[in-house]
C-alpha cells in the first residue's frame, strides 16, 4: 500500500530555497494553488509577486537570470508556455537563462478544462532549444524534482503534482532518469507522471494473465535517452505501448517512434493518450478513463499486440488498484 | 566613459553615417536616424555610465547562438562596457533601430567603421535586426515589448545584490500597443523598482505607418502615469531638454521619458515618403540621385558616390 504524501512540493522548495540564497520564488496570482502561500507568509523576502501577467513574469525572469538568480516560477503547467511563449523563447530558453518553470497540474490532473489544461506542453517544450523537461511522478519525485532542476546549467520546465500524492519510489529523481520497473520479455511499457501508476495496475493483472510486460518510468523527456528506449524495445518480442498524459503526437509516444525508426528497430508501437483532441473538465479518474489513459486503456493495447485477449476487465484492475491513493484523491479545486 | 566629442556632434555622424549607409545600399532605416540620433547620442556619450568597450572594434563573425555546446558564446553587450556593479546597462529594445545603433558605436569610438560594412552580410554578427550577438544588443529585442520586462528584471536584481549601476531601456512608441509593456510598467511600480528608465522614442510612427491610422495609443503620459511610473516628457532634438527629463527624480518608481521626436529630422526630404518611413527603399535611380543630393546638402556634407557602389 503507498504512502500518500501531502504536499511534497511546499515542504521540498522551502527547504531547498533556504539553504540556496540566489534561488527566488516567483508567483503569477496562483500560490496558495501552487503549495507556495506558506514560502510566501515565512519568506516574503524572497518571493516576488507578479501577478495575472505571464508575459512579463517570464521576461522578468529572464533579467533575473542576467543578475545570476535562479527564479522558481510557479503556475499551472499551461500558463508557463501557452500565453507567454514568445517570452519563453526570446527571454528565458535563448540565452540559456537558468529559470525554474514549475508547471502544476499537468495533462488532465486538473479539472479546468481546456484552458488549464496543459497536454502538449511536453511536445513543446522539448523542441525548444536548450530547454530541459522534467517531469514527477510521485511524492519522492515531487521532493527531489527541486534540486534536480536547479542543477541544470539552462531553463528547465517540470510536470509538478500537488496535493495528496502516492509515495512510488525510494530514490530521488535525477535529471535523465530512466526506472526500470519491471523487466519483461514479451511488451515494452513506456510511461511517465501519473501514468506509471495505472501501468503499474495493468502489469500486476497483466503478470496474472500471463503476459510479461517490461516497464520503464521516465522522469526527464529532454534530453531524452533514446538509446536507453532502443536497447529495452529490442529486448522485447511483441511490441511497445507508451502511456502518457498529454497528446500523443510530440509526447513519449513520438520520441519512442523517433528512437525506434532511426535506430532500425521494428517493433510495432501502440501509443495511447489524448488522440489529436482537446479535452473536457472533469475529475482526473473520469478523463482518464474517457480519454483512454489509465490502466484498462493499457491492457487493451498490451491485447493488441498480443493478439490475445487476457480476460482482464475494470473489476480485475480495481482488484490491484492502490486504494489508499484513488480513496485520499478527490476532484481537486483550483 | 566619456566621449571627447559633443553629443551634437555624435548625433550628426549618426545621421550621417545611416544617410550614407541607406544610400550605398539602396535603403535603409533612414528615419529611426532622423528621430532617434539625439538620443542615442546621449545615452552613449553622456547619460549613461559605461565603462571602456570589452569586444574588438571590428565585431568578429557570428560565433554561434548560445547553447551547452557553445561555451565561448557572448552578447554584444561588452561593446556597452563592462559588466560591473557600478556600471550602467543599456538594452535596445525596438532592435530594427540596430543600424542607428551601430552608427552610435562608431561615433563613440566603441566600434570601428568596418563594422557598418558588415551590416546585413551573411555570416557576420552586425545583423539588420540587432540580434542578442549584435554589437551593443544586451539581449534579444526583436519581438517588441519584451525588453521593459527584461530589464525590470534585471534592475531589481541589481538592486538586491546592491549594485549602483542602473539600467536603462531604449523603447520605441509602437512598443505601448503590446500589452506587455504595460505589464512591465505596473510590474516596476510595484516592486519600487527605481534604477530602471527608459528613453523612448516618440515618433508616432510604425511600420505600416501613422500610428494614429494603425492604432490609436491616445494620452501614453498619462497612461503610463496610471500604470505607477514617473513621465518626463521633452523634445528629442534639444539636447539640453533631454538632460532635463532624464534628470527627473523618480524614488520608488521607474522613469519613463517620453522624447517626443520627428521622424524626418535633418532629412525633411523624406517628408515626401510620409507616413511611409519605417524602412526607406528607393523607387527609382532617379529618386535616388535626387534624395542623396537633398539629404546630403540638409546635413551639409558632399553627396555620396553612387557610381563606386556596387
Amino acid at each position: 500500500m503507498a504512502e500518500i504524501v501531502n504536499r511534497p512540493y511546499a515542504r521540498a522548495f522551502e527547504e531547498y530555497a533556504l539553504r540556496h540564497d540566489d534561488v527566488l520564488c516567483l508567483s503569477a496570482d496562483l500560490t496558495s494553488s501552487c503549495e507556495i502561500d506558506g514560502f510566501r507568509d515565512r519568506h516574503p523576502e524572497r518571493f516576488l509577486s507578479l501577478g495575472m501577467a505571464e508575459q512579463n513574469m517570464m521576461s522578468f525572469a529572464g533579467g533575473l537570470g542576467m543578475a545570476g538568480f535562479r527564479p522558481f516560477l510557479h503556475s499551472f503547467g499551461v500558463f508557463l508556455y501557452r500565453r507567454p511563449y514568445d517570452q519563453l523563447v526570446a527571454s528565458v530558453a535563448y540565452p540559456r537563462r537558468r529559470v525554474r518553470l514549475m508547471g502544476f497540474l499537468p495533462g488532465v490532473t486538473t479539472p479546468g478544462g481546456m484552458t488549464h489544461q496543459a497536454i502538449e506542453d511536453v511536445a513543446v517544450m522539448r523542441t525548444l532549444p536548450n530547454m530541459t523537461v522534467l517531469e514527477a511522478g510521485d511524492a519522492t519525485e515531487v521532493e527531489s524534482l527541486v534540486e534536480a532542476a536547479d542543477s541544470v546549467d539552462g531553463p528547465v520546465y517540470c510536470r509538478v503534482l500537488r496535493g495528496a500524492v502516492p509515495r512510488l519510489f525510494d530514490t530521488p529523481l535525477r535529471v535523465g532518469l530512466v526506472r526500470e520497473l519491471s523487466e519483461g520479455s514479451d511488451v515494452l511499457v513506456v510511461t511517465a507522471g501519473i501514468t506509471t501508476e495505472e501501468a503499474l495496475r495493468a502489469r500486476a493483472a497483466l503478470g496474472r494473465a500471463g503476459v510479461s510486460v517490461r516497464h520503464l518510468h521516465l522522469t526527464t523527456h529532454k534530453p531524452f535517452d533514446a538509446a536507453r528506449i532502443v536497447e529495452h524495445a529490442a529486448s522485447v518480442r511483441r511490441g511497445v505501448v507508451t502511456l502518457e498524459n498529454h497528446l500523443i503526437a510530440g509526447g513519449i509516444g513520438s520520441q519512442v517512434a523517433e528512437a525506434l525508426a532511426e535506430a532500425g528497430l521494428a517493433r510495432r508501437l501502440r501509443r495511447l493518450g489524448l488522440r489529436d483532441t482537446y479535452a473536457h473538465g472533469g475529475s482526473r479518474p473520469y478523463l482518464m478513463r474517457h480519454y483512454g489513459l489509465d490502466a484498462l486503456a493499457l491492457v487493451r493495447a498490451v491485447e493488441e499486440l498480443t493478439g490475445e485477449r487476457t480476460g482482464i476487465g475494470e473489476e480485475a484492475l480495481e482488484a490491484v488498484r492502490i486504494e489508499a491513493v484513488h480513496s485520499a484523491v478527490k476532484a481537486e479545486a483550483l | 566613459m566619456r566621449n571627447e566629442r559633443t553629443t551634437e556632434e555624435v548625433a550628426h555622424g549618426i545621421r550621417r553615417r545611416v544617410f550614407e549607409h541607406s544610400m550605398r545600399n539602396n535603403g535603409g532605416y533612414l528615419s529611426q536616424a532622423c528621430s532617434a540620433a539625439e538620443q542615442l547620442a546621449f545615452l552613449y556619450n553622456e547619460a549613461l555610465h559605461l565603462g571602456p568597450s570589452t569586444r574588438p572594434l571590428i565585431p568578429p563573425p557570428f560565433a554561434g547562438v548560445p547553447s551547452a555546446d557553445n561555451p565561448d558564446y557572448q552578447t554584444g553587450a561588452g561593446y556597452n562596457g563592462p559588466f560591473a556593479p557600478e556600471y550602467d546597462r543599456l538594452f535596445i529594445a525596438p532592435a530594427h533601430y540596430a543600424l542607428v545603433a551601430y552608427a552610435c558605436l562608431i561615433e563613440v569610438g566603441r566600434m570601428a567603421p568596418e563594422g557598418l560594412e558588415m551590416f546585413n552580410k551573411d555570416g557576420s554578427s552586425v545583423e539588420m535586426i540587432g540580434a542578442e550577438h549584435s554589437p551593443g544588443m544586451e539581449v534579444h529585442n526583436g519581438t517588441l515589448g519584451i525588453g521593459l520586462s527584461t530589464a525590470a528584471g534585471l534592475a531589481w536584481g541589481r538592486a538586491r545584490r546592491g549594485e549602483t549601476g542602473r539600467v536603462c531601456v531604449f523603447m520605441s512608441d509602437g512598443e505601448v500597443q503590446e500589452g506587455q509593456t504595460w505589464e512591465a510598467v505596473q510590474a516596476a511600480a510595484h516592486h519600487r523598482i527605481d534604477n530602471l528608465w527608459a528613453l523612448m522614442d516618440v515618433n508616432r510612427q510604425q511600420c505600416d505607418g501613422a500610428m494614429d491610422d494603425v492604432m490609436e495609443v491616445r494620452d501614453i503620459a498619462e497612461k503610463f502615469r496610471a500604470f505607477g511610473a514617473v513621465v518626463a516628457e521633452c523634445d528629442a532634438h534639444d539636447l539640453d531638454a533631454l538632460r532635463e527629463a532624464a534628470a527627473t527624480p523618480h524614488p520608488g518608481r521607474p522613469l519613463i521619458v517620453l522624447a517626443h521626436s520627428s521622424p524626418t529630422q535633418g532629412m525633411e526630404f523624406l517628408r515626401r515618403r510620409f507616413p511611409r518611413l519605417h524602412y526607406v527603399r528607393f523607387k527609382s535611380e532617379e529618386e535616388r540621385r535626387e534624395m542623396n543630393e537633398a539629404i546630403a546638402a540638409e546635413l551639409g556634407i558632399p553627396p555620396v558616390p553612387l557610381e563606386e557602389a556596387h
